[in-house]
């Protein structure tokens, strides 16, 4: 009856199937993508090296050319290897890993002819755009990323399903659905994937390096060198009142130890407990989100008086968390701008008086004279503000060097141009001198509301250094000499205190023709906040808030994973729940046949999406022969019902009742 | 009545397939292309029996039946007849050609000029042959069978594309299996046999059968499939330029034919699919990327490519 023939199926594909021009067109297209935010970083011959070899190979493969022979192939390898090795002395690490994956990938692409160089092509490709990652996680790179992956799905597809043939426009939609399917798996996964503090596996050394930002010394030119960088070094989110600029001192590294030239902290035993001291008047609550810094110090505004988690705290106040900030890292605080501190230890005044040998003796012979009038702390205090504020100091950030020993003299006498190091240096110099406890106190002050997001923007050129004085009375007491020279600096900002503000960056700048760049600016960053907050900074800490936030109490990891998988559980039922309803036509005649197909499947009898029903039961009967009859008559019923003129009720319902009693 | 049609059409291949051995599918396809009103082109190596299936056919249906040699000297003329003048009636009379008959079996049609084959190919699509300016009629039914040598054969002028169209099924014979060779070889002269066979059908009955093929039903969901075959080979990559609205209307007559030679009045997806290699065999093309795939697997990949509609 059926003369067709099945085992006139297509012959089995060669054992080395070739790639197809289309299919190796579109991964080097995906590659191309995926290699283009490299070239920032990469040695520029290494960059040229990738487009030349990935425009021969298209060239090779539009001309349907020969590749190159193995032993060029071999060459090439090794000379971009000794290239990459020569250009950063090392294999290991972020910058030369990535220059080396360059590399090999641009030299399989010249071998590349079958179906398995491409799958492997394939992952190389997912490797280098992860590798992206390391370089910047913000939105518009991620975006990007997201477009590269789509087209390397695409390419895979392609790959893949070279013979299928699919239209040029049919593998980017397949890989964008399912980029879109993806995103239920991704978003549980990100949420409840348990969080570590660190990194899950070791990272190459150099993989945080090159971070602009405030360092834990202070040498003359450290600080202004920030001056000019208008990167962002954290965003702050006031939930209490917001205090004056004049309060707004961000407390970070505290300097103990000066050479007479370089401030250096000093080692302090950390507490897990917060430093005690006496509040005066209302605290401040704040939520900063902090830029990756690569160093453990968190920013805080004077005095901090909370933890955050996994964080502890010296006895100067400076907040140190038990690894590097190397992600966007947020956390909440508490502060009180008002304050006293308690008594000094012995320690802290022998440090608090350290002062290097024999060296500028200028500033020692005036110190002592001030002393000499009037030697009551406060006193000497004024003496020398008055000296920053009434003599011609003038504050820059372009002073002049400082090279000799003797900087604070030379600075106080001579050149009296300054930036706040040179101010707070002096200052702390001529304390000690005059027997007054003193300390160096770097940060950041100010800030800049951002007023579309309701939020502080601090900047690396907020950078600041300023003075702590320890009173009879009241403890420790910041003093900014800065402020004396320049007192817009802390009531406007370093743009307001700078003559020659036109070389700032133009972030820094205001008013002027940029100044709706500027504005745009902002406004990209409000929208910049939420990632950071939300992605970036969804850390252990930031999880287990959210998910207490959701309802779930305290959880630990282990009932995180255990979430996970109840929910990456629940998402494939809900979808094979999903295909189950869909597997069922609506149509009762269709549906009672694919009752029978399901049955005869579930006993290996599976019929082809091509077969048709007198065919699949002919088939049947050959490989069961028992099944024969009522097989034979629920092929012919169901053909006629679907396929003939008129449906009869009762014909429909016979047809049902023959499936119902249908046994495989 | 209708059993006694469809007896009838049995008998027919019971009756060709005693003439042609072990061609029962052949002789089926050749019929239902005949009883959809199509031309039917039969390509294989010669001595496989192309003619004689032919001429068993016409024999069957009680057809009256002209055999055309096509040579490369062969002039349309040959075939369409011509104006003659006669002296005693001192005027040109016309002599009819051998196309003037029921069923012509032009044999190996690719051994003539381009000019002499679309000569009958015009003769073919339009049921009519124009003569020194006067149209005349062909007998109805009027049926081609027309047979080719394979195309890498030396001296033949292959039939182009447009004029393949034209032909509702190729199909091919090909070797007959051992069995039925030994009783080729044991019976009698085939000629004899050929001689003998009466004819099963009156021209009323043909005329009946060719009438309930445009009857066979066609349900919506058959419809969504051939449509889905025209689609796909219209969007897949493996076909240059896909199967035309004509090769649609070609494969749903033949397969309604091929349901009514198997008793149905309706018609299912295998017959679709039966027909299928006969019918778009010579009008799928493969593209530049497949050229070395043969037409048989070209048709598969088709027939593989799209699921029944459910």
């Amino acid at each position: 009856m059926m003369p067709w023939n099945r085992n006139n199926r297509p012959k089995p594909e060669p054992p080395v199937e070739l790639l197809t021009p289309q299919a190796l067109i579109g991964l080097l297209a995906a590659l191309v993508l995926a290699v283009g935010p490299h070239a920032r970083e990469l040695p520029v011959w290494l960059t040229a090296l990738f487009a030349a070899v990935a425009g021969w190979r298209g060239f090779i493969v539009i001309r349907n050319q020969a590749l190159p022979p193995r032993w060029l192939l071999l060459i090439l390898a090794t000379l971009a290897g000794a290239g990459v090795l020569l250009e950063y002395r090392t294999l290991l690490g972020r910058e030369a890993g990535v220059a080396l994956l360059t590399a090999m990938t641009a030299c399989k692409l010249l071998e590349t002819r079958s179906l398995r160089d491409g799958v492997v092509l394939v992952f190389l490709g997912y490797l280098l755009v992860m590798s992206n990652l390391l370089h910047s996680q913000d939105i518009p790179m991620v975006a990007y990323l997201l477009v590269v992956i789509v087209a390397m799905l695409a390419a895979q597809v392609m790959i893949h399903r070279q013979h299928a043939g699919l239209t040029a426009l049919a593998p980017l939609w397949l890989a964008g659905r399912m980029l879109l399917l993806a995103i239920p798996v991704m978003l549980i996964l990100f949420v409840l994937f348990p969080r570590i503090p660190g990194p899950l596996w070791g990272l190459p050394k150099d993989a945080h390096e090159g971070r602009t930002g405030l360092s834990e010394e202070m040498a003359p030119g450290t600080i202004s060198a920030l001056g000019q960088s208008d990167e962002v070094a954290f965003r702050v989110r006031f939930t209490s009142a917001i205090p004056p600029p004049n309060q707004r001192y961000w407390r970070g590294p505290v300097l103990w130890n000066f050479d007479g030239r370089r401030w250096t902290r000093i080692e302090e035993l950390p507490s897990n407990v917060p430093a005690p001291f006496t509040p005066e008047g209302a605290a401040v609550e704040y939520t900063v989100i902090l830029e990756p810094s690569n160093r453990r110090w968190l920013l805080a505004l004077d005095l901090p008086a909370s933890l955050p988690p996994r964080t502890s705290m010296t006895a100067s106040f400076q907040l140190l968390r038990n690894q590097p900030v190397n992600e966007v890292y947020r956390y909440e605080m508490r502060s009180y701008p008002h304050y006293r501190t308690g008594d000094l230890t012995a320690a802290e005044r022998t440090h608090g008086l350290q002062l290097p040998s024999r060296t500028n003796p200028r500033t020692r012979t005036l110190a002592a004279a001030w002393r000499q009038r009037d030697a009551q702390p406060e006193a000497l205090v004024n003496t020398a503000l008055a000296l920053f504020r009434e003599q011609a100091f003038y504050y820059t950030l372009t002073p002049p060097l400082l090279m000799s020993r003797d900087s604070v003299d030379d600075f106080l006498f001579r050149t009296r141009q300054g930036f706040c190091e040179h101010y707070a240096s002096a200052f702390v110099f001529l304390m000690r001198a005059a027997g007054v406890p003193a300390r160096v106190v770097t940060g950041y002050q100010g800030g800049e509301r951002n007023e579309l997001g309701g939020y502080f923007i601090i900047r690396q050129a907020d950078a600041h250094a300023w003075a702590e004085v320890w009173l009879e009375g009241r403890g420790w007491v910041r003093i900014d000499p800065t402020a004396a020279v320049a007192p817009s600096r802390i009531q406007e900002g370093l743009y307001a205190a700078l003559p020659d503000s036109g070389a700032l960056p133009f972030l820094l700048r205001r008013g002027g023709n940029s100044e709706w760049l500027r504005q745009l600016a902002l406004s990209w960053d409000s929208f910049n906040i939420v990632w950071n907050e939300w992605v970036l900074a969804y850390g252990p800490d930031r999880q287990k808030e959210f998910l207490s936030g959701l309802g779930f109490g305290a959880v630990d990891w282990g009932e995180m994973t255990v979430a996970m998988i109840t929910a990456l559980s629940g998402l494939g039922l809900a979808y094979a729940a999903l295909r189950w309803r869909r597997r069922y036509a609506r149509d009762p005649v269709v549906r009672a046949w694919q009752r029978f197909c399901v049955r005869l499947a579930r006993r290996g009898l599976v019929r082809e999406a091509d077969e048709g029903p007198l065919a699949f039961v002919e088939r049947v009967t050959h490989c069961r022969p028992d099944l024969a009859q009522p097989a034979g008559e629920i092929g012919r019923l169901y053909a006629a019902l679907r396929y003939g003129p008129t449906i009869s009720p009762a014909a429909v319902r016979q047809l049902q009742q023959l499936v119902r009693r249908f046994r495989a | 009545m209708a059993t006694v049609l469809e007896d009838r059409l049995d008998l027919a291949i019971r009756q060709v397939g005693s003439t042609i051995l072990g061609k029962e599918h052949a002789i089926r396809l050749a019929l239902s292309c005949l009883l959809a009103r199509g031309h039917l082109l039969i390509e294989d190596l010669p001595g496989m029996g192309k003619t004689t299936l032919a001429h068993a056919l016409a024999r069957c249906l009680g057809l009256h039946y002209q055999r055309i040699q096509f040579t490369s000297d062969l002039l349309p003329a040959d075939i369409l007849g011509a104006a003659v003048y006669e002296r005693q009636r001192e005027t040109f009379v016309f002599h009819p050609g051998p196309i003037f008959a029921q069923l012509i079996l032009a044999d190996e049609i690719n051994r003539a000029t381009p000019k002499t084959q679309s000569a009958l190919l015009e003769a073919m699509e339009e049921g009519q042959v124009t003569i020194e300016g006067e149209t005349r009629k062909l007998p109805d039914p009027f049926f081609v069978i027309a047979t080719q040598n394979p195309a890498y054969q030396i001296g033949t002028f292959p039939l182009p594309e447009s004029q393949l169209d034209r032909f509702l099924m190729r199909i091919q014979l090909g070797y007959p299996n051992a069995q039925a060779e030994r009783l080729l070889l044991e019976g009698e002269d085939r000629r004899e046999v050929l001689a003998r066979l009466p004819a099963c059908l009156t021209p009323a009955q043909l005329h009946e059968a060719q009438a309930r093929v445009t009857g066979i039903h066609a349900a919506s969901p058959l419809l969504d499939y051939i449509q889905a075959l025209l689609t796909f080979s219209r969007q897949s990559s493996h076909f240059r330029g896909g199967l035309s609205p004509r090769a649609g209307l070609a494969l749903l007559r033949a397969a309604r034919a091929w349901a009514l030679l198997h008793r149905r009045s309706h018609v299912l997806p295998e017959d679709v699919q039966t027909v299928l290699p006969a019918v778009v065999g010579h009008r799928l093309h493969p593209s530049e990327d497949h050229l070395e795939q043969s037409t048989s697997h070209l048709v598969e990949r088709l027939r593989a490519g799209v699921a029944l509609p459910l």
